[in-house]
């Protein structure tokens, strides 16, 4: 199963266009969050909201999660272990104000459990590597702790 | 013994996820508060001693801003939070305009997700707030915003 989110905020109609022309050519189930996206897809249901308990579930059930390249689901995904394919939100297209969700895809590449597309091929190729690939390394979040520690220095000293 | 009390503001999306992802920094506090505008699982609700939901906003809509604006003095004025931490985003700006008003000590932490240049909120959040942080090596500057590390 394709666990298909675009995040809390904004629409995303072009990855839930493109999705619907992917499992066109390879099938498969998807539980789909859109948010307030307007296309109707012919191959799978559509959810607006799921309540994050819903979501957490259906996340870890998925086999991979295709999703905007927004900073809540990667942190999920590096949180719950999870394989990820991002698709950039571009400015462009009106997808977002700016542009900075292809510096965090680009940000995102040393995970060995993120993958990056931005079209229906690449979409195709990534969650295939995905479903195949196993997750061979631990995910090292190095710099977390350091800024935890001195967060709270600070604010046991505020 | 620890008296701070300490109310962390977010947006839902990735500013939540980024401030449950430093939850450890507020161990030691005596009482942490939480204000989101988006409902929490049951097991995120157990990090914090009471949770308040206020209205989304953002720059393009003032009347929003507003009512946020009123929910986070009430809040406030209910908590009188010691310390008050933010990840973004407006919600989280307009908490520490109003945590300035009622002398409380701010910190706000840029995204992660910017990686490139601060949000026009964290721009603004640098002439407020007590402690202004960007999660990225290279956007500090002498004066602000301080690299301090990241949640990655």
């Amino acid at each position: 199963m394709i666990f298909l989110t675009v995040g809390t905020q904004l629409p995303f109609d072009r990855l839930v266009e493109e999705m619907d022309q992917v499992i066109t050519e390879i099938g498969g189930d998807v539980v789909a969050q859109v948010g307030r996206s307007e296309y109707k897809p012919a191959n799978f249901k559509l959810n607006s909201k799921l309540s994050r308990e819903k979501f957490e579930e259906v996340f870890i059930e998925a086999d991979v999660i295709v999703s905007h390249a927004g900073m809540g689901t990667i942190l999920t995904a590096l949180r719950l272990k999870k394989p990820l394919v991002i698709f950039p939100r571009l400015q462009k297209f009106n997808e977002h104000r700016n542009d900075h969700q292809l510096a965090t895809a680009s940000n995102m590449k040393r995970y060995s459990n993120i993958y990056i597309a931005t079209n229906k091929d690449e979409l195709i190729s990534c969650i295939s590597s995905a479903c195949n690939k196993p997750m061979t390394r631990e995910i090292e979040l190095l710099n977390r702790s350091g800024f935890i520690k001195k967060l709270k220095l600070f604010i046991e000293n505020a | 013994m620890k008296k701070t009390n300490v109310l962390a503001v977010c947006s839902g999306g990735g500013h939540l996820e980024q401030m449950l992802c430093i939850k450890e920094a507020f161990g030691e506090v005596k009482k942490l508060s939480l204000c989101t505008t988006i409902e929490l699982s049951e097991r995120d609700l157990s990090s914090f001693s009471r949770v308040y939901l206020v209205p989304d906003c953002n720059r393009d809509q003032v009347f929003n801003v507003m009512k946020c604006f009123l929910k986070i003095v009430k809040i406030i004025i209910l908590e009188r939070p010691k310390v008050i931490v933010t990840t973004g985003a407006a919600p989280g700006l307009l908490a520490i305009v109003v945590g300035r008003l009622f002398n409380v000590k701010t910190i706000w932490i840029d995204s992660v997700a910017n990686a490139e240049r601060l949000s026009l909120s964290g721009k603004l959040a640098g002439k407020l707030a007590h402690l202004w942080l960007t999660q990225w090596p290279h956007l500090e500057k002498k004066n602000g915003p301080f690299y301090w590390g990241n949640v990655l």
